[in-house]
């Protein structure tokens, strides 16, 4: 039942873009049609996922003429959570992008945008829902190409060829090491299906495959430090592209982790050890490298892999818990990750949305072109600030409640006896710890530079509030987020569900996530705090502005008696960032260019200051150069003829064909 | 543990009156050991309740979240204070988990402090609040090393279990963690609350401040209300220290008193430190906050065995 629902949603949303390449290059029937066929995908696919989580379904099997291939679908709770991810932000971006990239303004390349949005959307809902490995790869490849094909709508701008190259690179290595592990898988198992390994299988094996998949699925989430096409390409793609992208796309990374350690009952402890380490590492230089940036969108995208550092966390807490016997590690890592896939995707939604209005607004994604847009953007303001305190995981949003699980997961595990876990969670607390404080020293700088103070430029005096297509999806998100946060009990059988469909075998005990997460005190909190909130508002308000004597006075802002203050006076985002880069400088490599003062009475200089991308800018790109300059005697095999490569494809596989 | 209403009425009574008083203790401490009379301790209530009366100043450059950040300041301090035990009895709000609210409860007054100093555009208030966010960077893993010994002692991760009865007998099994714990956490008391030697309070000199920098620009009923959640938030960090070290909760009317002395001991403490001490050089804090955590570490290094 779900999965012929969900055929229907992603048939729906896949061919959402094709009504429009029929119509006139600037005829607006096309988007809404579009925006009309995703609503309608989106309300069948969310059905697919409730049907899913209510009733248990065998899934669908369909003949299909690929070696090996079937055409099985089945949709279990877990591929459920990320099938109403899916929809639901496709369906907001869809709505958003009607307002952000109009087809008059966009004649060019709306409907090209629009067409691979909607294969985009469908490819990655298939994929979650594929039960043979084939489809799996097949739908894989489809989301990898589409994203590509979506990220790079202004290919006429060189930055956008140059990440749209890198990330397609990427993607190349990282569908190579699925080939291997479904390979691998299928000399263990016998089959194209997800199924367990058999028994007997050498710990070689499983290690290869579970280090394939790593690999693998790891570039596609930008685990640390596979995060190199990352955050280039949520910068350069239009904003609800970007809002997909680090929301639902690279949350496919994650699901197939998580299905694939979900088919290893009996995991090693080093891979959850492995998880856990690279979460950390993700998690403190995901952010570290977020509060050097200049671009309001790089930043963002490099608190992508600060997340889903953090959902490794959660996700390596579970495997430690799965390899140990330790059902409530189980319980709590899985929940807090399965939950942090689902805020990272609200708020970091909502926050790319917003970042999206101030661009189109101001024209800049600069950081220390802006300033003061809060009076003129007001609703974009507070969905920016609500998306912020979310995703810094403060109480009383949705992101508290996700890392509280992880969290009590890595208290629980601190406290065992077993050496393994408490080391785990001894490192894990405070790393978690560190990721949350820097991550609200970053959105501090970033909210503070774009919305508070004064304008630093004529972009920012520009600044106009964004129409109401634009946001109404951000008012939906940042109402998701408050609603996570302040009632909780409402997703926990969600995650109780999809827990379950990970580790469903009977031998470990594993309670219920209701008794091990406190999640009536955190509603019962975040309401009182939220009262509270308002009434000492509401005195402060009255005592400043009411009738009862209250007096106030409106000046400039006290500069310690200087007397023409201006905007370019402010502190910078990069000068609140110095410190903190300055701590860091060991891990993040900054470039700074500091004029050198010689003589009594210097010229005018400048200073710059940059913080690279450790791994692309200073690992890869170098090597790779060093590769093409040694390689230089084969390069004329390369030579740029598709004949001559089709050749080589045919003689590979008659090569292969002999040996075996 | 239970909670009766007569306790909880003194613990309200306690976190709304007692912060204050602090201090004016550390200030007459200060004054002591200069030799003067100094200000009566009484000082800071006249004080609050003077800014309370007056006129308010706003600049033309700020936003509502200007006037959000002192009010999210004291509610969430006053908040974090309704999950403490501070007696011998249950904290009002206690279940397992609420340390980490405890924790992150700051962290929501921190950011909106920080935004509302970076909403009034001053370079000086700017650069307070970088230094403010570059420093609970480091604070924030100490404090939970710290946390991570005691969950350890207790076997629970409730604030309430965790400074409840059984500590007193821990202090016989993991006596010295429990000190690095408890020096880790004053350290980290004095970065939160801009204390000597990490930021000085009384300074006059806008360059070299952290929290009173960002502050700046509020006056009247807003300043009223940051005076107010700055003691409050001291306060609350002082309670933690002080029922670590003294977790005596044998007789719950007598707790109570124990209480109250050894928190009017800490801040003559906080005083005594302010007086022998000089400000650290900005640049040597990150080196002072990174010992604390190391020392919270080796706490867990010794329970671990």
């Amino acid at each position: 039942m779900s999965e012929t629902l969900l055929l229907a949603a992603v048939a729906l949303a896949a061919t959402s873009g094709v009504p429009g390449l029929f119509l006139r290059r600037t005829a607006k029937a096309g988007e809404w049609l579009a925006a009309l066929f995703m609503l309608g995908g989106a309300a069948l696919g969310c059905a697919a996922a409730i049907t899913a989580l209510t009733t248990d379904s065998p899934g669908i099997t369909y003949a299909w003429h690929v070696p090996g291939g079937e055409f099985a679908l089945r949709v279990d709770a877990l591929s459920a959570m990320f099938i109403l991810q899916i929809f639901v932000l496709a369906l907001l971006g869809s709505i958003y992008g009607l307002g952000y990239w109009r087809q008059a303004e966009h004649p060019s390349n709306g409907r090209k945008l629009r067409l691979f949005y909607g294969l985009l959307t469908g490819a990655m809902a298939l994929l979650v829902s594929a039960s043979n490995t084939m489809l799996f790869i097949a739908a894989w490849e489809v989301m990898t190409l589409t994203a590509f094909l979506t990220l790079t709508t202004e290919d006429e701008r060189a930055s956008v060829r140059e990440v749209g190259y890198v990330y397609i690179v990427s993607t190349r290595l990282g569908t190579l090491c699925l080939f291997a592990l479904f390979a691998l898988l299928f000399t263990t198992s016998g089959g194209f299906a997800f199924a367990a390994p058999a028994l007997g299988t050498s710990p070689t094996l499983s290690t290869a495959i579970f280090l394939l998949g790593v690999a693998g699925f790891g570039l596609k989430a930008g685990v640390m430090p596979m995060h190199v096409w990352l955050p280039g390409a949520h910068a350069n793609a239009p904003s609800h592209v970007s809002a997909l992208m680090s929301g639902v796309l690279i949350k496919t990374g994650i699901y197939g982790l998580v299905r694939l350690c979900s088919l290893f009952a009996n995991p090693p402890v080093w891979w959850g050890s492995l998880i856990l380490g690279l979460g950390i590492v993700s998690g403190v230089f995901g952010v570290a490298f977020a509060i050097g940036q200049h671009d309001l969108k790089r930043l963002l995208a490099y608190h992508s892999v600060e997340n889903i550092g953090i959902i490794c966390i959660g996700l390596g807490v579970a495997l430690l818990g799965r390899s140990l016997g330790r059902g409530e590690l189980v319980v709590l890592g899985l929940g807090g990750a399965l939950l942090h896939v689902w805020n990272h995707g609200l708020f970091k939604g909502l926050l790319f949305l917003a970042a999206g209005s101030v661009l189109h607004a101001t024209g800049t994604r600069e950081l220390d072109q802006l300033g003061g847009i809060a009076k003129r953007m007001p609703w974009t303001t507070l969905a920016f600030l609500t998306g912020a305190v979310a995703i810094c995981g403060l109480p009383p949003l949705n992101g508290f409640v996700s890392e509280l699980l992880v969290y009590l997961g890595l208290f629980r595990a601190a406290g065992s006896q077993a050496r393994e876990l408490w080391l785990a969670g001894a490192l894990a607390a405070p790393a978690l710890a560190l990721i949350g404080a820097l991550a609200g020293a970053c959105f501090a700088k970033a909210f503070g530079t774009v919305f508070l103070g004064e304008g630093r430029s004529a972009h920012a005096a520009r600044a106009h509030e964004a129409s109401v297509l634009m946001l109404a999806p951000m008012a939906v998100l940042a109402g998701a987020c408050v609603v996570i946060g302040l009632a909780p009990p409402l997703v926990a059988p969600i995650l109780q569900a999809a827990v379950d469909a990970w580790a469903p075998e009977a031998g470990l005990a594993q309670p219920a996530l209701h008794t091990l997460a406190p999640f009536g005190y955190v509603s019962l909190a975040g309401l009182a705090l939220l009262g509270a909130l308002g009434t000492v508002a509401l005195w402060q308000w009255v005592k400043t502005r009411g009738a009862a004597g209250g007096r106030q006075s409106m000046v400039g802002t006290w500069d310690c008696g200087y007397a023409a203050p201006s905007a370019r006076m402010q502190y910078t985002a990069s000068s609140f960032a110095q410190a903190l880069i300055g701590l860091f400088a060991w891990g993040l490599r900054p470039r700074i260019h500091a004029p050198k003062l010689s003589s009594l009475f210097p010229k005018p200089a400048t200073f710059e200051s940059h913080v690279p991308d450790l791994i692309l800018d200073r690992l890869l790109v170098p090597s790779v150069r060093f590769a093409t300059r040694a390689t230089h005697a084969v390069r004329f095999m390369q030579g740029g003829n598709l004949h001559a490569y089709v050749l080589y494809v045919l003689l590979t596989v008659l090569v292969l064909l002999w040996w075996r | 543990m239970t909670l009766t209403s007569a306790h909880l009425a003194i613990h309200v009574f306690a976190v709304l009156t007692m912060p204050l008083l602090l201090v004016g203790v550390i200030t007459k401490t200060k004054a002591a050991f200069a030799g003067r009379v100094g200000p009566p301790v009484w000082q800071p209530y006249y004080d609050v309740t003077k800014l309370m009366r007056k006129g308010s100043v706003f600049s033309k450059t700020t936003t509502w979240v200007f006037r959000a950040g002192p009010v999210v300041g004291l509610v969430t301090a006053l908040a974090a204070a309704a999950l403490l035990p501070l007696g011998g009895h249950a904290a009002p709000l206690s279940f397992e988990g609420d340390l980490i609210l405890f924790a992150y409860l700051f962290g929501l007054g921190r950011f909106f402090t920080m935004a509302a100093a970076l909403d009034t555009g001053s370079a000086f208030e700017g650069m307070g609040a970088a230094r403010e966010a570059t420093f609970a960077c480091l604070a924030e893993p100490a404090l939970f090393f710290g946390l991570i010994v005691l969950a350890r002692f207790s076997g629970s991760l409730s604030l309430t279990a965790m400074m409840g009865s059984t500590l007193a007998d821990e202090w016989h099994r993991g006596g010295a963690s429990l000190v690095l714990v408890i020096v880790s956490l004053f350290i980290v008391l004095l970065a939160e609350n801009s204390r000597i030697p990490v930021d000085d309070p009384t300074t006059h000199l806008e360059l070299t401040m952290i929290h009173e920098v960002m502050v700046l620009d509020h006056g009247g009923p807003a300043l009223g209300l940051i005076e107010y959640g700055a003691a409050v938030k001291l306060f609350v960090f002082g309670a933690l220290v002080v029922r670590i070290a003294v977790p005596y909760s044998a007789d719950p009317w007598l707790a109570w008193g124990v209480f109250a002395a050894c928190m009017l001991a800490l801040a003559v403490t906080i005083g005594v430190v302010e007086s022998i001490m000089a400000r650290l050089r900005l640049v040597q804090v990150p080196v002072l906050l990174v010992a604390a955590c190391l020392l919270s570490a080796f706490g867990i290094v010794l329970v671990a065995r």
